[in-house]
């Protein structure tokens, strides 16, 4: 009997498409204004090219944006704030001094994103458009009250960060808008931040559950600002508002702690899927909010 | 547009079927090669420049074996569209030994009976030097997280960690 074999060459492969490389934000968003809905902007490429290989995303026109200078780099600004270009990769935003120093779980969240290659990729600009609801740097963008700069064909405007999310994989960007930065208010003194994530693999992997905290201590040693934001508990990433508003004024206590935990876990909606069951993450809410709770509180004091 | 030049000036007007020049410093040497935009500095590399040391396992940047350094960056290169280096400067597995010599990291390698089918091993080399550039002294866990984008079937590890190990001394 004659078996016959069938070689399959394996490697996922992407269909043709129009290739652009901008060099400014402007062009940029004029050529996505051409193109309309087939146009899909390219960044790091870690989300996209995957996506493009294995999700069915198969764009007319494809815009890169590794040509737009002004897109990259990470500045303080006048009011002790701090702007990143949308361009900045990962690996820039997780080493930054500054980064690491006053919103130490931005620099965490970035930090822990993929592999080193990811990290040398992968953009902040792209994690946040990509809007996965386990998107490591959501979280921290948000406690921090990030706005994104948002460049389109009226101009530009801002938003703060949560705002942009409307669904997993999707945001409230209008077509050919570009995100150009995220502008981080200053940062009090007395603050802490953490960044914490649940995976099954301690690297290269996604979120099961992924939570940031930022508290901002009185004189007294009393919480004056509480700021919670939970992460793959949700269609998007979520702001637990309860838990902030319960935790402001108090002092804290491993109580006090415990108690915002269940509060967070009430805020979030969790699904079941091959990450973890519904179940396992609202537990995980609980204990990594509190554990966040008391990393913060001890970068707080410090 | 500098960089990506399309076979026709005006870039807006490039046809999905038009091929785009790109130029690259590979492992030292100036190419130039023309290709579809649609496929990766891998693709490009291994079926054009017929550099064939870089793999591609999962195409998705999940297994590292595809690994190249460009302008200093460990990076997937499965995952970066040819256009998109062009200018670059590559590092691939051919242009680590210098002068006929084997990196130190190799030598490691081979010394240490940390390479069994092959297969990943480019990577792993690769993932070291990127490692070993920036920080000449890693400890055990800082070589862990640098080879985390790197899977080996093969090994269990140990012994390509106690290799990057010994190429740090």
């Amino acid at each position: 009997m004659r078996v016959r074999i069938r070689v399959r060459y394996n490697a996922p492969h992407m269909r043709r498409f129009d290739y652009f490389a901008p060099t400014s934000v402007e062009e940029a968003v004029s050529l996505l204004q051409e193109r309309g809905d087939g146009a899909r902007l390219l960044a790091g490429g870690t989300d996209l090219l995957v996506q493009m290989k294995e999700a069915g995303v198969h764009p007319s026109a494809v815009v890169s944006l590794h040509a737009v200078d002004e897109l990259r780099g990470i500045s303080d600004e006048s009011d002790g704030g701090l702007r990143i270009g949308a361009r900045t990769l990962m690996n820039d935003v997780a080493a930054h001094e500054t980064v690491r120093g006053a919103y130490t779980a931005l620099a965490e969240g970035a930090g822990v994103l993929g592999s080193t290659q990811t990290r040398n990729m992968a953009t902040i600009g792209g994690n946040i458009a990509n809007a996965a609801p386990s998107a490591d740097t959501a979280p921290p963008l948000a406690v921090f009250d990030a706005e994104a700069e948002i460049a389109g064909p009226g101009g530009t405007r801002t938003l703060p960060v949560i705002e942009l999310f409307s669904g997993p994989g999707s945001t409230t960007l209008e077509t050919a808008e570009v995100i150009t930065a995220f502008r981080l208010p200053a940062v009090p003194d007395h603050t802490g931040s953490a960044y914490q994530r649940h995976t099954p693999r301690k690297t290269m992997d996604i979120a099961t559950v992924g939570v940031s905290v930022k508290l901002t201590l009185a004189d007294d040693g009393s919480i004056g600002d509480a700021a919670i934001c939970l992460g793959a508990v949700a269609p998007t990433v979520i702001r637990a508002g309860e838990a902030e508003r319960a935790l402001a004024g108090e002092t804290p206590s491993d109580e006090l702690f415990a108690s915002a935990g269940e509060l967070a876990q009430a805020a979030a909606s969790p699904i079941s899927d091959v990450r973890g069951s519904a179940e396992f993450r609202r537990y995980l809410i609980g204990v990594m909010t509190r554990r966040c709770l008391g990393i913060a509180l001890e970068r707080a004091q410090a | 547009m500098t960089t990506a030049e399309t076979t026709t000036e005006t870039p807006r007007e490039a046809s999905a079927l038009e091929k785009v020049t790109v130029r690259y410093t590979i492992n030292g040497e100036q190419r130039e090669v023309e290709i579809a935009p649609n496929r990766t500095l891998l693709e490009v590399v291994r079926d054009e420049l017929r550099l064939t040391g870089a793999k591609e396992g999962c195409g998705t940047g999940d297994c590292g074996a595809c690994s190249m350094i460009v302008d200093g960056k460990l990076i997937t290169s499965c995952l970066m569209l040819a256009p998109q280096a062009d200018g670059s400067e590559i590092t691939t597995i051919e242009g680590v030994a210098q002068d006929g010599k084997l990196h130190p990291l190799q030598q490691q390698f081979i010394d240490h009976g940390a390479v069994q089918c092959g297969f990943c091993i480019p990577g792993m080399i690769l993932a070291g030097k990127a490692l070993l550039d920036s920080n000449p002294a890693p400890s055990e866990l800082e070589i862990r997280e640098a080879i985390a984008g790197n899977l080996c079937r093969c090994t269990g590890y140990t012994k390509i960690v106690e290799a990057i190990a010994a190429a740090a001394d």
